[in-house]
């Protein structure tokens, strides 16, 4: 089979951030919140990127819109190089939309939703002015409000509504990726599955490519292509969802499958794995940053640098010493 | 409630799941009040005893943990003078048996290095510490019922099943039961026994856990867990369409009739009452009832 080249290749991202402390502001240590990211999104895709608080899932994909200022790496949208750094943001803001958590924060509480939705199409001048109300009104409909409903603030919308209308802004200017920043974790379980259902017909519909950060692994499970598991700035693992989730090989997936809790009482298991918490992010471990809690690890694992992510034969990704 | 049993409380946000458990602890906030029913703990009816009585069986008898441990946990005081502070008010033990008390809860709790850390203050734990500490406050006089309000919500799901394993540990070892409010199917698959499903203000459904997720009755149920992703590859989920009724704006018959594909001008007329058309088994609906 021979694939079509990457929409986006991403390609050794660094996110660093320093902290500083006391009255020089001197330098005392780093964050390393990314440390080394490297994948690639295909046309129409959905690659997940799931791990714990800490992990750098979200900081990857802020540093991909721009939000946060990567310290390096390179990104490469359908193959043209995109400088991640400096300039050149506008051209692939166009390209990339984003879906935020909360939709309570991520709105102006002081605009009205038809104002909302128009402002990327102002800001990046789509279309004739006097056109855009109308493709306002279409990106609402798409989304499933109804058109009255431009005229109302975020404060008069439920979790899953203004979900609705943060889903529309980011589908504003037409993109070919969108990223998802766990876009239903604040909402309640109905109405989750109303939004899991919209974002799967809209990917189906201008073949969206998505990539989905998330706590939550039974919608990873429900939504991936593939998934890169992240452990403190680095994807351990990367593979096909059938594969990974029935049989992960980094012992940190491992870990994480077998805590994540499985709505059948028919399967539950006896939930006490291993102890010990995720290391910070300031204080990254050296060697494999996994191997405090890891039951597998050797000296080799404790020193030098972390394991490369390299393919394996059975198509995956990984990054371990002894798997 | 049995000793020992973990009884779930499920539903979404506005149902009046949290409410529940602030009303069986006193706790209402300003403005709320119960207008009826009883709470019997051992025989006793807390909503009769006086507010000192009450207080007296907080934190001993009964206790309770919520979701946030930073809102639970006083900034200016360390861990182990607080939970020393529980055990002293209850037991009425002295400085040095309190502090005692307390390293050994957060020992039980497994809290590494308990001595040490009874001596930080809360945001110099992780979150993870932290939900420890506050269930070390919650089981050290050894209550007879936990109320958990969303207990692993905010932690990470290595660190959530880090701590029900513990809380079930507990359980068994001191008898303790257990109500378990929570929006997660997964968790009440994993850890109850029993289950009730509430509906605006309202049980709809009551069973086993096996009983509730292998034939659910109630249509909200029944959506409820058509919702839950469950890792078939993008199938569609079944979703329940609108929203939750305000509470002050309750439709006159069944609340979940608007939402509702079963729907008859009965239910929109008349509230159904809960039977049980199996042994065990309560719904409080007219489409699905016996």
């Amino acid at each position: 089979m021979t694939l079509p080249p990457p929409l986006l290749e991403v390609a050794d991202l660094i996110v660093h951030f320093p902290v500083r402390h006391g009255l020089l502001r001197r330098r005392v240590g780093t964050v390393r919140a990314v440390d080394g990211v490297s994948f690639t999104l295909g046309r129409g895709e959905t690659l997940a990127l799931v791990g714990e608080s800490g992990c750098g899932k979200s900081t990857t994909g802020l540093a991909l819109v721009g939000l946060v200022r990567p310290t390096a790496g390179s990104a490469r949208l359908d193959g043209a190089s995109v400088a991640v750094r400096g300039g050149a943001r506008r051209a692939l803001a166009r390209r990339m939309g984003i879906v935020f958590q909360d939709p309570f924060s991520s709105l102006n509480p002081r605009q009205r939703i038809e104002a909302i939705l128009r402002a990327p199409l102002d800001i990046h001048g789509v279309g004739r002015p006097r056109e855009r109300g109308a493709a306002v009104a279409a990106l609402m409909a798409r989304v499933g409000l109804r058109p009255d409903q431009g005229r109302a603030f975020p404060h008069q919308f439920s979790g899953g509504q203004r979900q609705r209308v943060g889903i529309a802004r980011a589908l504003a200017l037409r993109p070919d990726l969108v990223i998802l920043d766990e876009p239903v974790s604040a909402l309640d379980v109905s109405v989750q599955a109303q939004i899991l259902n919209l974002l799967a017909d809209l990917q189906r519909d201008f073949g969206l490519a998505y990539l989905m950060i998330s706590h939550d692994l039974g919608v990873v499970e429900h939504v991936a292509h593939r998934v890169a598991v992240m452990y403190l700035g680095r994807i351990v693992e990367l593979a096909g969802r059938a594969d990974l989730f029935a049989a992960p090989r980094h012992p940190y997936s491992e870990l994480l499958l077998a805590a994540a809790p499985l709505p059948d009482p028919r399967r539950r298991r006896r939930l006490a794995p291993a102890e010990g918490e995720v290391a910070s992010a300031a204080a990254v471990p050296a060697g494999c940053a996994f191997h405090p809690r890891c039951p597998l690890a050797t000296a080799r694992c404790r020193e030098g640098a972390p394991p490369p992510l390299a393919p394996r034969a059975d198509g995956r990704l990984l990054a371990c010493h002894h798997r | 409630m049995a000793a020992g049993e973990t009884l779930a409380i499920v539903g979404e946000s506005g149902c009046g799941k949290t409410m529940t458990a602030l009303a069986l602890m006193r706790l209402l906030p300003e403005g709320a009040e119960v207008a009826a029913g009883a709470v019997r703990l051992e025989g006793r009816n807390l909503l009769a005893l006086s507010e000192r009585a009450v207080e007296d069986l907080r934190g001993s008898r009964i206790a309770m943990v919520f979701q946030e441990p930073l809102t639970a946990l006083n900034p200016v005081m360390t861990v182990g003078a607080q939970i020393a502070e529980a055990v002293a008010r209850h037991r009425g033990l002295g400085r040095r048996a309190a502090w005692a008390a307390a390293v050994e809860a957060l020992g039980r709790v497994r809290m590494p290095d308990p001595a040490a850390r009874a001596r930080a203050f809360p945001h110099e734990l992780s979150g993870g510490m932290r939900q420890r500490a506050v269930i070390a406050m919650a089981l050290v006089n050894r209550p007879r019922v936990i109320l958990a309000d969303e207990p692993t919500t905010a932690l990470d799901v290595t660190i959530q099943a880090q701590i029900l394993g513990l809380v079930a540990g507990l359980q068994a070892e001191l008898g303790t039961a257990l109500v378990l409010i929570t929006h997660d199917l997964g968790v009440v698959a994993e850890v109850a026994d029993r289950v009730i499903v509430m509906y605006s203000g309202r049980k709809v459904e009551e069973a086993a856990v096996v009983g509730l997720f292998d034939a659910p009755l109630h249509p909200y149920t029944r959506g409820l867990m058509g919702a839950v992703p469950r890792g078939r590859g993008g199938a569609r989920l079944a979703d329940i369409p609108g929203t939750v009724p305000a509470p002050a704006a309750l439709p006159a018959g069944c609340a979940f009739a608007p939402r509702c594909p079963l729907a008859t001008a009965r239910c929109r007329a008349a509230r159904p009452p809960l039977t049980a058309p199996r042994p065990g088994h309560l719904v409080a609906c007219w489409e699905c009832g016996p």
